[in-house]
């Protein structure tokens, strides 16, 4: 049978491979020393084979619809869902103040869960559209709208993280033309921030001497060190973006010799005014802008105007920084100042993150053995079934099981996009996109989060993470894909 | 579908970005699990509540086999900092009787890791010790309450009878040092203090058990880790049997009432203590439980220092209990023989010197010098032992008295088993080179110490040795008060026997000296026990003192032959020997021999018990 040569067995092995592998280790999160079995269905472990057996269920449907089911569908999909995310913020159970379950009878399921595959349905049709270039910007803003309205449902909802997903589709605006610019951008946005928020209450680390202003406070060092890097960021957008290996090397050399000799000559000489670090700072971007405004009256080349923007909204984020942070909500921050090492809080928002690390930590090369783990017996990591399970794998695989599931999360997430790539259709493409993205957002945004590299957001792990609304949610989204590639010869 | 090479190259940038960031991921990892060792400890730390089980402390037997010391049941109220939650601190403080600043100060001094070392939120700390049996009863009843807060059953030393509180000694809360320097303790654990209790701690104290329980993130106990594959059960302490005879130590101790002195009574064949009284003396049981601390400092307020421990803390000009020694020391190196005869004329009068004495003008040979205490003989057995032909000076011949002194147990620690033991004082050439400022002193300069006044100082346990040794012509074994350990050796140090530097044949001179003494000297008038059957030895002492005075002194033992008992009595401000030394200290005998004291005697008793040297005393209250 023609369905079954073209089908890709290697996403289903791994995928099956997860979902056992999950399985067994919801079992050991909740198990509790009293030898319950992993059959017993007033577990979680119990309960996740019914969840199974749906999402069985859910596989079959899906891979008995047509193809064209999906691509006809789509925008109805999409509409339908947009609507239960709306109704959900008012009918929603509130658990912790989000909004985002909504509760029939004993079940309960999270319409955000089904937001990802239905965007990702919708921006497959919009990129699938007759002569659809993505570089148009109407174009390009019609996605992001698409992208933006169950972001801001479920923000409405209170579940921010589930949202935060959303914004992982901009690897695939990128891969469809978007210019690299803006990846370049978060990348410096958040290295501006990280910096800016950290040593704006500490003092920088030994060996990060700035020359100038030995008695600036805290807040002012912190500050100048982003001073000093802006000009680099700004010369690798020029070097990458506006494809100018001159131009960059340029602005790179001034802002080293700028800094470099301003910070030798306070050494040597006594300044006869109260002189501060940060106004060569300031010269020096400013110098960075004005090149790169001369160089677009020289070239006429668009780019280099995006990069002088980009530069100004660099300096400017940074002395906003400090206020947008301030204006995060106070569990969000306390997060984010314990993942930065500003505080300990180890009994309120860095008691999670130290327990998992105990966990983790404890596990050493082999772990401490299937159902021996302490930590996640004895309950002192939370969440340890659901956004936490990591832990456990960490705690009784040690190193070699962490390794493991990494793996073969990468060699999903690898054969995704090589299966996104052989598509024929942008239909099949975008949506295979989509769901790569999802499923490296999930996977990079949660493990981070275990091992304290990442602040805590509370999103899955796919496959691993007991619940329903994920494990179909997930289900629903990767064989969607595989019914569509294993289709994609078909002539339409 | 267009193909648009440059953006299909794109796949390789996302690709490799994710692989970069698992990368990254699997690097924190390989530190996390593998480089990272801390996390085991804290995993354990989080999961293994580890609670010691204490082990019952050694009781404490007097050489009879009657109990002296044993322990009863007491509660301390300990608390698990991490599992304190929503506390009813006032309920609590209710229930304790204690006041909200006494409970917020201890809770800042639990926590603060300055003042308990090693403080840890997961594991118990003492909140209270010793809680009463009625304090107890309440607090259980509403422990419910109070998570967090547990309590712990302890044992509190119980004392059958108030005797001989500086030798049995007591037991307090282990301090942040001792905490340092020996792993056993914890904070909250209890150690002996004075006496035996401290001297045999490491015999008494027994070795701790533990359970390994498992412990889950809202404190609750899981069980036992590994089916109590890893508990220790805990080893009760050894009993110690003390060679004290409690019926004697307590017969002592009521004729010391209300006189400042000590007793020891020693049995000179083995070195045991029979008896040991300082006095003042307290009831042990003053210090325990949770007034402990406020008695303590009464003690120690106390005008008359009943804490110190006279019979090895507190050193007195030995008097003419010294004179044995210098005696033995004269007939050992030459300097006399038993028949020289040495002239008193009303004491020792050089030149002209005069050192005074009671007992007229005449020549004596060694015996009735002993008897009579003639300190004219004793002055010039020193000046004769100094100008010894056989050493080039006098300086060289002190030195030797010096070794002579230190090998019958002066001038330094005799080593009793029991805290505080001081040396007493022996000096030297080189001392009184330096405090007469001149390397050519002549004997007349230091012819005090030869009735053991000048510098010589000396515990009342060196007197009783002294007096020990001469029973046992010749030797001691180190006064010790353990007779034996359960299921061990006592130390050997105190089954070796020491051998003085003076043969045996010497101190038969010294023994018929003491002898006479009773029969007809110094001791005859109260302390001669002839009619109840007892050949009694004996030497009076009456120590000179600079404050007030004199210090009443008796050292002697009995019987003559084979004696059973050595006894030395030292009354301060008591007036002469025979006044309060001779009666306490032939009673004593009297008593451990006969177990009685004869009719005769009866008025002697009764005039001790209630007799009083306070009023001569000049202790006062410190400020």
């Amino acid at each position: 049978m023609n369905f079954l040569r073209s089908f890709d067995w290697l996403t289903l092995i791994v995928y099956v491979i997860l979902v056992l592998a999950g399985w067994v280790t919801i079992n050991a999160a909740s198990y509790n020393f009293d030898g319950a079995s992993i059959f017993d269905f007033g577990r979680p472990s119990g309960k996740q084979i019914v969840w199974f057996g749906l999402a069985l269920f859910l596989i079959i449907a899906i891979l008995c619809l047509d193809s064209r089911f999906y691509m006809t569908y789509a925008p109805l999909i999409y509409v339908s869902v947009m609507i239960l995310l709306f109704v959900t913020i008012f009918i929603g159970t509130n658990i912790n103040g989000s909004h985002s379950w909504i509760k029939i009878g004993t079940f309960s399921i999270q319409p955000a869960e089904f937001g990802k595959f239905s965007t990702a349905l919708m921006l497959a049709y919009l990129f699938n559209g007759y002569n659809f270039k993505f570089t148009e910007p109407a174009n390009f803003a019609k996605a992001c709208m698409i992208v933006l309205i169950p972001v801001l449902l479920i923000i409405l909802q209170n579940e921010t993280g589930s949202a935060l997903v959303y914004f992982s589709l901009v690897l695939l605006f990128y891969r469809q033309g978007m210019s690299g610019i803006i990846l370049w951008a978060g990348f410096c946005f958040i290295l501006i921030f990280v910096l800016g928020i950290k040593y704006s209450v500490e003092p920088l680390p030994e060996g990060v001497v700035l020359g100038l202003d030995e008695s600036a406070p805290p807040s002012l060092k912190g500050q100048n060190l982003v001073l000093t890097i802006i000009p680099f960021l700004v010369a690798g957008m020029l070097a990458f973006f506006a494809n100018n290996y001159g131009a960059a090397g340029f602005v790179a050399l001034v802002a080293f010799l700028g800094f470099g000799l301003f910070g030798l000559l306070d050494h040597f000489i006594t300044w006869p005014f109260p002189f501060q670090y940060r106004w060569i700072g300031w010269i020096i971007n400013l110098f960075t802008v004005g090149y790169c405004a001369f160089l677009f009256l020289l070239h006429k080349v668009r780019s280099y105007i995006t990069v002088g923007v980009f530069a100004v909204l660099f300096v400017g984020f940074l002395y906003t920084c400090d206020f947008a942070f301030s204006k995060l909500q106070p569990h969000q921050r306390g997060r984010i100042e314990v993942l930065l090492g500003m505080k300990e809080d180890l009994k309120g928002a860095g008691y999670n993150v130290n327990q998992a690390k105990i966990a983790i930590g404890s596990g050493g090369f082999l772990g401490k053995g299937y159902l021996e783990g302490t930590q996640t017996k004895l309950a002192y990591v939370p969440e340890q079934e659901t956004d936490f399970i990591f832990c456990t794998v960490g705690e009784e695989e040690g190193f070699v099981g962490c390794v493991t599931v990494l793996m073969l999360y990468f060699i999903l997430i690898a054969r995704l996009i090589s299966l996104a790539e052989r598509q024929r259709t942008p239909f099949a493409q975008v949506y295979g996109y989509c769901v790569a993205c999802i499923f490296a957002f999930h996977v990079i945004i949660n493990v981070g989060m275990v091992i304290g590299l990442v602040p805590v957001i509370g999103i899955p792990l796919p496959f691993f993470s007991y619940g329903g609304s994920g494990l179909w949610s997930f289900t629903i989204l990767l064989f969607i894909f595989l019914k569509l590639d294993a289709t994609r010869i078909q002539k339409y | 579908m267009q193909h648009n090479f440059e953006l299909e190259k794109r796949r390789f940038v996302i690709g490799g970005l994710v692989l970069l960031i698992f990368l990254i991921y699997i690097l924190r990892l390989f530190n996390l699990q593998i480089v990272d060792d801390k996390y085991q400890a804290m995993a354990r730390n989080n999961a293994f509540l580890t609670k010691t089980i204490y082990p019952a402390r050694g009781q404490i037997y007097d050489r009879n086999g009657n109990l002296l010391v044993y322990n009863q049941p007491a509660y301390d109220l300990v608390v698990t900092m991490r599992e304190v939650k929503d506390l009813d601190t006032l309920d609590l403080c209710n229930t304790l009787g204690i006041t909200r600043e006494v409970f917020e100060e201890r809770m800042r001094e639990i926590m603060d890791p300055r003042r308990n070392k090693g403080y840890s939120s997961y594991t118990q700390q003492t909140f209270v010790t010793q809680l009463s049996v009625e304090d107890y009863a309440k607090l259980q009843e509403r422990m419910y309450k109070y998570r967090g807060f547990e309590i712990r059953p302890r044992t509190i030393r119980q004392y059958m009878r108030s005797i001989a509180p500086h030798i049995l000694g007591n037991i307090r809360e282990v301090t942040p040092k001792e905490i340092q320097r020996d792993d056993y303790y914890q904070r909250g654990d209890y150690t002996g203090d004075l006496g035996v209790e401290k001297s045999y701690e490491k015999y008494l104290r027994g070795d701790k058990g533990k359970e390994i329980l498992l412990r889950d993130a809202h404190g609750r106990i899981k069980g036992h880790y590994e089916d109590g594959k890893y508990d220790v059960v805990p080893k009760a302490g050894h009993n110690l049997t003390l060679s004290i005879d409690a019926d004697l130590q307590a017969y002592a101790e009521s004729l010391m009432v209300n006189k400042i002195g000590a007793l020891v009574a020693i049995e000179p064949a083995s070195g045991e203590i029979l008896a040991m009284v300082s006095s003042p003396t307290f009831d042990p049981s003053l210090l325990v439980g949770r007034e402990r601390g406020k008695h303590y400092k009464e003690l120690l307020d106390d005008p008359f220092k009943p804490l110190l421990d006279r019979t090895i803390s507190a050193a007195y000009p030995p008097g003419s209990t010294f004179k044995p020694t210098q005696g033995l020391i004269g007939l050992e190196d030459g300097a006399i023989s038993p028949e020289t005869l040495l002239p008193c004329r009303g004491g020792f009068v050089m030149g002209r010197f005069r050192m005074g004495c009671h007992d007229g003008i005449a020549q004596w040979s060694i015996v009735p010098a002993i008897a009579g205490s003639c300190n004219g003989y004793f002055g010039w057995c020193l000046v004769n032992i100094l100008n010894n032909k056989k050493y080039k000076s006098i300086q060289e011949a002190f030195d030797a008295w010096k070794n002579y002194m230190v090998s019958m147990g002066y001038g330094y620690r005799l080593g009793i088993d029991l805290p505080g033991e001081i040396r007493g004082f022996i000096p030297n050439t080189a001392y009184y080179n330096k405090m007469l400022r001149t390397d050519d002193w002549k004997p007349i300069s230091i012819i005090s110490i030869s009735i053991g006044q000048g510098e010589i100082l000396a515990t009342p346990l060196q007197i009783a040795n002294l007096a020990a040794t001469i029973a046992n012509r010749g030797y001691y074994y180190i006064p010790h008060v353990i007779h034996s350990i359960q299921d061990t050796l006592i130390p050997d140090t105190f089954r070796i026997q020491h051998k003085t530097m003076i043969s045996p044949r010497h101190y038969e001179w010294i023994v018929k000296g003491m002898r006479a003494a009773a029969v007809n000297g110094t001791v005859r008038r109260s302390g001669n026990l002839d009619p109840e059957g007892i050949e009694i030895c004996g030497k009076t002492g009456t120590a000179q003192n600079p404050h007030g005075k004199d210090h009443s002194v008796f050292m002697g033992f009995a019987p003559m032959n084979q004696p059973k008992i050595a006894v030395c009595c030292f009354i301060e401000n008591g007036g002469f020997g025979a006044t309060f030394g001779v009666p306490i200290g032939t009673l004593v005998i009297e008593k451990y021999l006969n177990g009685k004291i004869s009719g005769r005697r009866k008025f002697a008793e009764e005039n001790m018990k209630r007799s009083s040297t306070l009023q001569y005393t000049d202790y006062k209250k410190k400020k």
